[in-house]
């Protein structure tokens, strides 16, 4: 075990998710892509703490903290996906662009 | 020993996050979600970080649970039977996770990283505890007001038809202005 191996899998997990984020067209399969790129974070994290500064607890509150961020994410999603289909019957990216630039 | 479950542990959870954009069913697609960060859990364990390993397991089986259910509301092919596209865009998609990918892999190999640490705390939980409960007091007390807006926020947008609807903007109106007259008490 190594810091290096425990990094590069969270930049795979982190950029598997990226890749969904950016190619679904679907509103709740980017959260998923949310959730697994912030799952990376959570590897990144773990792994800083155990190797580098094990006698720092922020390390540990990093980790607390995208838990959090997951949870609340993943609340928030649903609740505008709910609030939009609602209001237009729109489910996806594609049908929701009247703010693009 | 840790070397091969650290291994096995990494190639499954990366395996079930390229499964999450492979399935066509939505309820797999969760469920292979769920399983990467079950993995995920594990490589925190094997860090050491036992209480939040079990977190992160025990928070995702029930998010998860609840997520497939929204998962299955909200997809235009929840069953998985017809196969169909759900992506745009899926070749720049690809060329910029590959190189956001590749430039980390980079990193990681390029950078000097400093010597592993001598020292380690006799329990990680009592120090992640004595620190949100000393230390990063205010970072608890910041999340439980930003969870606390998170259930208002989602509710309110979630909400189809709260009571300004149906008593008007000074909720003076005395009987409420609902599609469907009637109800115990009202006219």
């Amino acid at each position: 075990m190594s810091l290096q191996w425990f990094l590069l899998l969270a930049a795979a997990l982190f950029s598997i998710g990226l890749y969904g984020v950016l190619s679904q067209q679907s509103i709740v399969m980017i959260m998923m892509g949310l959730e697994l790129m912030l799952g990376g974070v959570i590897v990144a994290a773990g792994a800083f703490w155990h190797f580098l500064a094990p006698t720092a607890a922020a390390g540990q509150v990093i980790v607390v903290v995208v838990v959090v961020a997951m949870a609340m994410e993943m609340a928030m999603g649903f609740a505008v996906t709910t609030a939009i289909f609602r209001a237009r019957e729109v489910d996806m990216t594609d049908q929701a662009r009247e703010l693009k630039g | 020993m840790d070397v091969v479950v650290f291994w096995v542990l990494a190639l499954l959870a990366v395996a079930s996050g390229i499964l999450v954009f492979r399935l066509s069913s939505m309820a797999r697609v969760t469920y292979a979600l769920l399983g990467s960060f079950l993995f995920i859990g594990g490589e925190l364990i094997l860090l050491g970080l036992n209480y939040l390993g079990v977190v992160v397991i025990l928070m995702m089986v029930m998010e998860m649970v609840i997520m497939a259910v929204f998962m299955i509301a909200y997809m235009m092919n929840p069953a998985g039977l017809m196969p169909m596209s759900m992506v745009h865009n899926r070749r720049g998609a690809l060329a910029i996770s590959g190189v956001v990918f590749a430039a980390l892999a980079a990193g990681i190999a390029a950078v000097p990283l400093p010597a592993p640490a001598a020292t380690r705390p006799p329990d990680p939980t009592l120090q992640l505890g004595e620190s949100l409960m000393g230390g990063q007091m205010l970072t608890m007390m910041t999340l439980g007001f930003a969870l606390l807006a998170t259930m208002v926020a989602a509710t309110v947008l979630s909400t189809g038809r709260g009571r300004y609807d149906r008593f008007g903007d000074d909720l003076e109106r005395r009987i409420p202005n609902d599609p469907v007259p009637g109800g115990v008490g009202r006219r």
